[in-house]
């Protein structure tokens, strides 16, 4: 092992290394992470020389990487599993310090005059607040013979909303206007009448033994819209059923309607898209 | 209805003052001045020399029950004399086993707050979490809002704590600035280890 520091894996980075031997060679560990495609080492070169974030750096990714080297192999490489644990420790570290910018961190930014400064305040801050401690404990001992009754917070004082005086004759006329029957309200426009969807499978099959094709919009045009929506409904009936096939040329386009016995083999394209979203 | 001066007129002190240990004797937290002249429609002067009067019945020596100002405002609790008696009869789950880290933690709050579980861990060094878990569940501090900008949730004391360690108020703590000579060893400590270590 190279002198590899838990802070400062600087040394190991991208030199040449003992121990590769037989075993597991962790620095030459080929990686495949969204962030970085390459050896180990240079994941490691790069990391250092602050070209690549580790932050966008899946560590597990690294350690899934490894294990499965591992169990590659049939026997345990000591070896390389102590070193890629101090150098996978590094990078967690480093990592870990690169996503909470801490208060070491604006410490050490600090010159050393100011850090000392900074240090004595929140040791000054930290003894203060034990001095604290200390009283509220004294003060507790002294006032621990004192007992008093405990419950939950006081109920909420209720508020009580002041009527304005009233009219009792005034109360008696509200009374009545809510007392009166209410008006019939009519549910006529809910009852829809769909005529019967088999009556146009009867009339579509009539129209197709006569013609091998007819435009569906002519033949419903003098229907109203809920017998149209029957007749829209039977003549997907009749293709799901394969008795007639159907093309429009565009959304909204005309609808022609074909007998299935002048069915191509393979309807085009544009029909089966259709018929996919009318589906 | 209309006067309330004639309404306290109508009140005799020693009535009013039956009518106050009536309350006090209902009440399970501190009644405020304004609490208990509202609930016996009188003025808050009237409650005060009302108070004064029960306070003298009331006092150590004189009797079980002790008037006392506490937590912002007043109560009525068991005669010092007789906290043995209580205490074989009475847990109080609130003050038990206080842990050093839980009486800082609440020290902080009480002389800093409202602050953060992040403001306390910066001064004690380490993660206010669980102290904080603590005395919450003890009910000697709640939250109070949170850091502007949706920050932090932030805590403060309660009117227990304060009951608790007979406070009348928060600013009845002592004031803590005569640590400042120890700012100035400690900083001088530093500043030997700091030269130290540039030699």
């Amino acid at each position: 092992m190279t002198g590899v520091g838990s802070t400062e894996p600087t040394n190991s980075a991208g030199v040449g290394f003992a121990g590769a031997g037989a075993g597991i060679s962790v620095r030459e560990l080929e990686l495949d992470l969204d962030a970085f495609e390459g050896p180990f080492d240079l994941l490691l070169a790069l990391v250092l020389k602050e070209e690549l974030d580790l932050r966008d750096v899946d560590l597990a990714g690294i350690v899934a990487t490894f294990l499965e080297r591992l169990a590659e192999r049939e026997e345990l490489d000591l070896e390389a599993c102590g070193e890629f644990l101090v150098l996978i420790a590094a990078l967690l570290e480093l990592k870990a310090r690169a996503l909470f910018p801490d208060e070491n961190a604006e410490l050490a930014e600090l010159d050393p005059e100011e850090a000392a400064e900074e240090l004595a305040r929140r040791l000054a801050e930290y003894r203060r607040a034990k001095e604290a401690a200390a009283w509220l404990r004294e003060r507790l001992a002294a006032e621990g013979d004192r007992f008093f009754r405990l419950g939950p917070a006081p109920l909420a004082p209720k508020v009580e909303t002041p009527l304005a005086p009233q009219d009792p004759a005034q109360l008696g006329a509200v009374l009545r206007l809510l007392a009166t029957e209410p008006p019939q309200v009519s549910l006529r426009h809910m009852a829809l009448n769909f005529p019967p969807v088999s009556q146009f499978l009867e009339r579509f099959r009539a129209v197709l033994r006569r013609r091998s094709r007819f435009d569906f919009d002519t033949e419903v045009r003098e229907l109203t819209r809920l017998e149209q929506a029957s007749a829209f409904l039977a003549v997907l009936e009749l293709r799901r059923s394969g008795e007639l096939v159907l093309e429009q040329a565009a959304p909204f386009a005309p609808i022609r309607v074909l007998r299935s016995a002048e069915e191509k083999a393979i309807p085009d394209e544009r029909t089966s898209e259709w018929n996919l979203r009318s589906a | 209805m209309e006067s309330p001066l004639r309404l306290v007129a109508s009140h005799p002190l020693d009535e009013l003052s039956r009518t106050v240990e009536a309350l006090l004797v209902v009440a399970s937290a501190p009644l405020s001045l304004d609490e208990l002249a509202g609930a016996a429609d009188a003025h808050p002067e009237q409650i005060e020399e009302a108070l004064h009067l029960v306070g003298e019945r009331f006092a150590e020596g004189r009797s079980g029950i002790v008037l006392e100002h506490v937590a912002g405002g007043w109560a009525f609790r068991a005669a010092r004399a007789e906290a043995a008696a209580c205490a074989r009869l009475f847990e109080r789950p609130a003050q038990r086993n206080l842990s050093q880290a839980a009486l800082e933690t609440l020290a902080i709050v009480a002389y800093l707050g409202p602050c953060s579980r992040p403001d306390i861990a910066r001064i004690r060094g380490v993660a206010a979490d669980s102290a904080v878990a603590n005395l919450l569940e003890r009910g000697l501090v709640a939250e109070a809002g949170r850091e502007s900008g949706g920050g932090a949730i932030r805590y403060r004391t309660t009117p227990l704590f304060e009951r608790i360690f007979g406070l009348e108020s928060l600013s009845e703590l002592p004031r803590l600035d005569d640590v400042g000579e120890d700012t100035a060893a400690i900083r001088e400590r530093l500043e030997t280890v700091a030269e130290k270590r540039t030699a």
